[in-house]
C-alpha cells in the first residue's frame, strides 16, 4: 500500500480517499450549485410564457373551433355566430403573394452572394451587411414604406397586392440568409467536380448546387412563410381588412393576424371569441409549419 | 449581379421614401419635433411632438432588456452545458424557439386578457391601484418576445467556441461556473452582446403586442404602472386614418424609429466582427 503524505487533514498512513471528494461546503463548489440552479431556473421561467399563451390561446379557441369558423363571415359587431373564412383565406393569398415575390429574388440574391460573389468581396460584404440590415428594419416599417410606394393618396390605394409586397420586404433577409448559407454547406469538391467533367458555370450551380442545397432552402422559405402568416404590423394599413369575401388582389383584403387586432380591442363577447379562434388558427399554421420544416430538413444530402 | 444589388436598392429606397415623405413635416417642426410633447391632429391647430414616444420606445426596450437579459443568458448556459441529457435538451431548444414563432399578435391578444387581469389581482394584493394597459404590461410581454433572440444567438456563439477553451480550463482545476464565467462567456461576449443588440434592436420596433399593451397615453411618466407610447404603437395606431401633415408627421416618427433602430444594427453587426475572438 502506497502512502501519499502532505494530503491535507490525513493523519493516517493510508490514503484518504475522502479528501479528494468535492466537498459540497467550498465556497466555490456552493458557488456552481446556486448557479446550476438559477440558470436552471431561468429556463424555467422562460418556458412559462409559452405554455401559458398555448393553454390560453387553446382553451379560449377551442369551443369556436367549428366548422361555421372555416365556412363563415365575420359577423357584425355585437352579434354571434359566424367565422373567419375570408380571414383563413385571406392570409394564404397574401403570404402567397409575398412568397412568389421574395422567394425567386432572395434565392437568386443568395446564389449570387455565395456562387459569383468571391471575385469581388467588398461589393459581397455590403449586399450581407445591407442583408443583417434589412432584417432589422422593424416590421411596421415595411408597412410604412409600402403604405408610401402603393397606398397613399393618389396611389392605387389598399390592397392584398399591396400587403404581400410589404410582407416580402421582411421575408426576404430571411430567405437570403438562409439560401446562402443552405449554398454554402454543399461541399466545394462537388463543385470542382461539375467543372472538371465540362460543365459550365450555369450547368454547375442549376443541375448541381442548387438540387443539393434545396432542402435547406425549403426550410427557409417555410420558416419565412411562417412567420409572416404571423405579421400584423405591416398589413394594418396596406391590406388594411374586409368583411367580405375575397373579391380581387387589387381591393382591401380581411387576414387573421388583423382580424385577432381588430377584434381583440372590441368590446362585444363574440368578437373577442373570435379573435381567440383565430389565434388558435394562426398559431397552428405556423407552428404546424415550423414544425414540418424542420422534420423535413432533418435528412441532409451531403 | 443585379439582384444582390437589389437588397442595397431596397434599404436606399425605405430610406429615400420616408425621407421624402416626411420632408413637409421636417420643414414644419424642424428638430423641435424630437423634444416637444403635444400631439394634436386637430386641423388648423396641428402640433407634433414626439418626445414622450421616444421615451416610451426606449424606456420599455430598456426594462424588457433588464428582465430578458439574465433569463435569456441563464437560458442559454443551460442549454450549451451538459447538465441534462441532449434529447432533453433538444426539445428545450425547440420549445424557447417556439416562443419566437408564436405571432406578435397572438401575445397581445394574451396580453389583454390573460395578463392584465393577472397583474391587476397581484396589485390589488397591495392595494394598489393598476390601470390596466401600462409601460409594464407592454415591457413584460416584450421580454418574453426578444428572449428567443438572446438565447438563440448567446447558444451559438457559446456552441462554436473550440472545445480545447473547456478543457483546458477544467484541466487547470477550475470549476464549472468558474469556466464558464471566466473562460468561456469573455470568449463568447461578442456574439452575446450582439445578440443583445439585435434584441435592443427588435424591442423597439416591435409593433403589435405593445401597441396593444401599452395603452397609447403621450405623456412621460415615471410609473411604470401608468400608460405610455411608442413610435411603432403610435404609427400602428394613426397610420390609417391620418390625412395631410400628420401623415408626415407620422412618416417623421417613422424616419426617427428607422435611424434609431439602423444605428443599434449598425452597432451590433461592429460589435460582433471586431469583439470577435480568433479561434
Amino acid at each position: 500500500m502506497t502512502t501519499i503524505s502532505g494530503v491535507p487533514g490525513d493523519s493516517s498512513d493510508t490514503f484518504d480517499i475522502q479528501s479528494l471528494k468535492a466537498k459540497r461546503s467550498r465556497s466555490r463548489n456552493l458557488f456552481n450549485i446556486i448557479m446550476t440552479g438559477l440558470s436552471g431556473l431561468s429556463i424555467l421561467i422562460a418556458l412559462v410564457p409559452l405554455v401559458l399563451v398555448l393553454f390560453y390561446v387553446f382553451i379560449n379557441g377551442v369551443n369556436r373551433l367549428d366548422l361555421d369558423l372555416f365556412t363563415q363571415l365575420p359577423p357584425p359587431p355585437g352579434s354571434a355566430g359566424g367565422g373567419i373564412a375570408n380571414a383563413i383565406v385571406g392570409t394564404l393569398i397574401v403570404v402567397a403573394i409575398a412568397a412568389a415575390i421574395s422567394v425567386p429574388i432572395g434565392v437568386l440574391c443568395a446564389i449570387w452572394l455565395s456562387e459569383f460573389g468571391g471575385g469581388d468581396t467588398s461589393i459581397d460584404e455590403y449586399v450581407r451587411f445591407g442583408v443583417n440590415i434589412l432584417a432589422g428594419v422593424p416590421s411596421i416599417i415595411a408597412g410604412v414604406f409600402i403604405y408610401g410606394i402603393m397606398v397613399r393618396p393618389g396611389r392605387p390605394g389598399y390592397s392584398a397586392l399591396a400587403g404581400g409586397v410589404a410582407l416580402a420586404v421582411l421575408m426576404l433577409p430571411t430567405i437570403v440568409r438562409t439560401a446562402d448559407e443552405a449554398l454554402k454547406i454543399v461541399p466545394q469538391e462537388i463543385r470542382w467536380a461539375a467543372l472538371a467533367v465540362g460543365a459550365s458555370n450555369y450547368q454547375t450551380i442549376l443541375k448541381v448546387v442548387l438540387p443539393a442545397a434545396i432542402p435547406s432552402i425549403l426550410t427557409g422559405v417555410t420558416l419565412a412563410i411562417a412567420r409572416a402568416a404571423g405579421e400584423t404590423a405591416p398589413l394594418i394599413f396596406t391590406a388594411l381588412f374586409s368583411p367580405f369575401r375575397f373579391n380581387g388582389v387589387t381591393n382591401p383584403i380581411a387576414t387573421l393576424s388583423v382580424l385577432v387586432y381588430n377584434f381583440a380591442t372590441l368590446p362585444f363577447q363574440p368578437q373577442q371569441e373570435l379573435a381567440w379562434a383565430a389565434s388558435l388558427v394562426l398559431v397552428l399554421m405556423v407552428l404546424l409549419t415550423s414544425i414540418i420544416a424542420r422534420v423535413v430538413t432533418r435528412q441532409k444530402t451531403y | 449581379m443585379g439582384f444582390a444589388l437589389f437588397i442595397l436598392l431596397l434599404l436606399v429606397a425605405i430610406g429615400l421614401l420616408i425621407l421624402t415623405q416626411a420632408w413637409p413635416a421636417m420643414q414644419e417642426f424642424g428638430l423641435s419635433f424630437l423634444w416637444t410633447s403635444s400631439w394634436n391632429p386637430v386641423e388648423g391647430r396641428e402640433s407634433f411632438g414626439v418626445l414622450p414616444i421616444i421615451y416610451g420606445t426606449l424606456v420599455s426596450a430598456a426594462i424588457a432588456l433588464l428582465i430578458a437579459v439574465p433569463l435569456g443568458l441563464g437560458t442559454a448556459l443551460f442549454l450549451s452545458e451538459n447538465f441534462i441529457p441532449l434529447k432533453i435538451r433538444t426539445v428545450l431548444v425547440f420549445m424557447v424557439e417556439l416562443l419566437a414563432a408564436i405571432p406578435s399578435v397572438v401575445y397581445g391578444l394574451w396580453g389583454i386578457f390573460v395578463l392584465i387581469p393577472a397583474l391587476r389581482w397581484f396589485f390589488d394584493l397591495f392595494g394598489i391601484f393598476f390601470t390596466g394597459p401600462s409601460m409594464l404590461a407592454a415591457s413584460l410581454v416584450l421580454s418574453i418576445m426578444i428572449l428567443p433572440i438572446i438565447t438563440a444567438i448567446s447558444r451559438d456563439s457559446l456552441a462554436a467556441l473550440p472545445p480545447e477553451l473547456r478543457q483546458g480550463s477544467y484541466g487547470l482545476g477550475a470549476t464549472r461556473w468558474g469556466t464558464i464565467f471566466r473562460v468561456l462567456v469573455p470568449a463568447a461576449i461578442s456574439g452575446i452582446v450582439g445578440g443583445v443588440m439585435l434584441a435592443l434592436g427588435r424591442a423597439m420596433g416591435e409593433t403589435m403586442a405593445v401597441t396593444m399593451l401599452i395603452g397609447n397615453a403621450n405623456t412621460i411618466s415615471l410609473s411604470l404602472l401608468d400608460p405610455s407610447n411608442t413610435i411603432a404603437s403610435l404609427l400602428a395606431n394613426q397610420f390609417a386614418e391620418a390625412r395631410g401633415i400628420q401623415v408626415a408627421a407620422l412618416m417623421y416618427a417613422a424616419f426617427v424609429l428607422v435611424i434609431l433602430t439602423l444605428i443599434v444594427n449598425i452597432l451590433a453587426d461592429w460589435i460582433v466582427r471586431k469583439l470577435q475572438a480568433k479561434y
